[in-house]
């Protein structure tokens, strides 16, 4: 960015340069939006199984005239660049074709009833997450060296190795075959339906409790770690000194100079854990037979389901790529540093 | 010079010491395991079915009479496997791209680090799921798409690198010798870089060792009769009730050793870059 004087500095030279961004933010977005559509349907017809070989390799009788009515029927005769414009066409139409396993349901339908629950318990991880890893990382970073900061680095150094579905299997065979407390798959008891409102409710926490806590077991490492080196880097800085010095008591320069400044770049952290919640979804969902977004892409990449695959894809890259634009809008209002210097970019 | 045995020591290398500890146990089982595995970890032993751990068979045996313990050394074969030559194959790329994107600059830089964003982009499990799916699963399909969806973080940091080195005396002075980019890049600039990949590829071992027992474990992975601790926790997992050992041995076997490279990981961080000690 060039150098202005601050006298130049008008409403419309403000003005000319949010413009200016916004215009080179869309225009990037557009590009890497297209490069994730290309990569997800260059990867999938680069493989050489064909969604009709599971029609019709299971049924000895279809011959090679039915085979290439098939592939006529999902557009597959035609040449690559071919298929590729016209699912580009359908797609920003919000129409991502008919799933070709079973029901033959539109994708989007499909996709759109599983969102919740996926959403839902990644929403609810986060939050409870964020509860413990602050105060882990704040305690980590304020006693650097002594033995809670040594008790949270040895907890981290287990959660990154901690394989989650063996965490899962071990809740299992804990809560649920052990102790019996817990039921160890599916969504609702067999009479969900004739229970209360609470009852219900109840039923929902006792199945989703284990996949929740191993979605924050999972993300409370590295967010704890992150809040302590955070924190550390604002605690080194002069103005804490200043209100050390000028004797505030610990406590304010603690959660009223130090967090606020150390809480900013975890918003840029939650933007990039997007991708691996939606990856985790897939391992847990199946491990406890949830009926979310990660079960649904399981099934359909087992069952070579082209149209559902090539949806889930597309949808969890542009997902992750409006998580990190908000992260970054957030982080630009909350820092007024990088709100009046232009983005640092 | 540290005494062994002196407190200080132990505070500064104890991280690295248990890291090799733990890492070349896991590589010389690895290697020695047709020697040490007291059975074929392939022979079936029907008499013998579900056996709970005992002097004959250390690890119990699984469903199909088969010696955990020979299984889970011929696992940890199949682990060391997948993390190195994953891990090769994503250093390659990553070091390629980023020597290039940020010696050369310009619209090469831009080109190749808007391609690093898209892949950023792509919840890389889901990612590598697809491609398994249509690829037929198998061991050596795992460590090549492994590898070609975890190399970002390293292009990233040999770009970032390589600008610096880029900018420096030594090698404005070997351009004006008349060096090619070529031997530039070669002989000034990588040996420079390496020292934050050597970090990274260690890590990188860490996290191809755990996405290849999650592939196997959802059945997508290494394929039965091999044995791989992924595939394994599969099988414990379908006699969780009446057989929990064989559900805790190919577990604890993942945790420990993706907990070695960590340490490794971070304490060569610390040894070879100290601005980043805290």
């Amino acid at each position: 960015m060039e150098h202005v004087p601050a006298s130049a500095i008008t409403p419309s030279v403000i003005l000319r340069r949010i413009l200016y961004r916004v215009c080179k933010k869309l225009g990037m977005t557009v590009l890497i939006l297209f490069g994730i559509t290309v990569i997800s349907f260059w990867v999938i017809h680069l493989a050489p199984g064909s969604p009709t070989d599971l029609q019709t390799t299971l049924n000895p009788q279809v011959g090679a005239a039915s085979r290439a009515r098939l592939e006529r029927l999902y557009g597959l005769d035609q040449p690559v660049h071919v298929q590729y414009y016209r699912w580009v066409k359908r797609i920003v139409q919000f129409d991502f074709g008919k799933s070709m396993s079973g029901d033959n349901r539109p994708v989007w339908d499909k996709i759109k009833e599983r969102m919740p629950l996926t959403i839902g318990m990644n929403v609810a991880s986060l939050i409870l997450t964020l509860l413990f890893a602050i105060p882990i990382g704040i305690g980590a970073a304020y006693y650097q060296g002594q033995w809670f900061d040594k008790a949270s680095t040895v907890f981290v150094f287990i959660g990154f190795a901690m394989p989650g579905f063996w965490l899962a299997l071990l809740l299992m065979l804990y809560f649920g075959i052990y102790l019996q407390w817990l039921p160890i798959s599916g969504l609702t008891s067999l009479d969900y339906d004739n229970l209360s409102f609470w009852g219900k409710a109840g039923d929902l926490a006792k199945h989703l409790a284990m996949p929740v806590f191993i979605y924050t077991f999972g993300s409370l490492a590295g967010m704890s770690r992150f809040m302590r080196s955070s924190m550390l880097e604002v605690l080194r800085q002069d103005f804490i000194l200043t209100a050390k010095a000028k004797g505030l008591p610990l406590h304010s320069v603690i959660y009223k100079h130090a967090l606020r400044n150390a809480l900013l770049p975890v918003i840029t952290i939650l933007g990039l854990s997007i991708p691996s919640l939606i990856g985790g979804s897939v391992i847990i969902e199946s491990i406890f037979a949830l009926p979310g977004l990660g079960q649904l892409f399981y099934t359909s990449v087992l069952a070579r389901d082209y149209p559902m695959i090539m949806g889930n894809l597309v949808l969890g890259a542009v997902l992750t790529l409006a998580g990190n634009m908000i992260a970054d809008l957030c982080y630009g209002l909350a820092d007024p540093r990088i709100r009046n210097t232009g983005g640092g970019a | 010079m540290l005494s062994i045995t002196s407190r200080a020591f132990w505070s500064k290398y104890g991280m690295l010491a248990i890291g090799l500890i733990i890492v070349g146990t896991m590589t010389l089982a690895a290697i020695f395991s047709p020697v040490i595995s007291p059975f074929d970890p392939d022979a079936l032993n029907l008499d013998a079915i579900l056996q709970p751990p005992s002097w004959a068979h250390l690890m119990g045996t699984d469903a199909l009479g088969r010696d955990v313990f020979s299984r889970m050394l011929h696992g940890a074969r199949i682990s060391l496997w997948v993390g190195f030559v994953a891990v090769g194959i994503s250093i390659s790329i990553g070091l390629v791209l980023g020597l290039v994107a940020g010696y050369f600059r310009g619209w090469v830089d831009e080109t190749i680090m808007r391609f690093v964003d898209v892949m950023l982009c792509f919840p890389s499990f889901f990612l590598i799921l697809s491609v398994i799916a249509f690829l037929e699963p198998s061991l050596i399909n795992i460590m090549i798409v492994i590898g070609l969806t975890s190399w970002m973080g390293v292009a990233r940091l040999v770009r970032a690198e390589t600008l610096t080195l880029r900018e420096r005396d030594f090698v404005a002075a070997s351009r004006l010798a008349g060096a090619s980019s070529t031997r530039i890049i070669a002989h000034h600039i990588l040996p420079n870089a390496l020292a934050p990949v050597l970090v990274s590829a260690t890590l990188g071992v860490a996290g191809a060792i755990l996405t290849e027992s999650a592939l196997s474990f959802l059945g997508l992975g290494v394929q039965p009769p091999t044995a791989s601790w992924g595939n394994m926790l599969l099988e414990g997992k379908q006699v969780l009730e009446i057989a929990p050992w064989l559900s805790m041995f190919p577990g604890c076997a993942i945790l420990v050793t993706v907990l070695g490279y960590n340490l490794l990981g971070e304490s060569l961080r610390d040894i070879l870059d100290p601005r980043l000690k805290q």
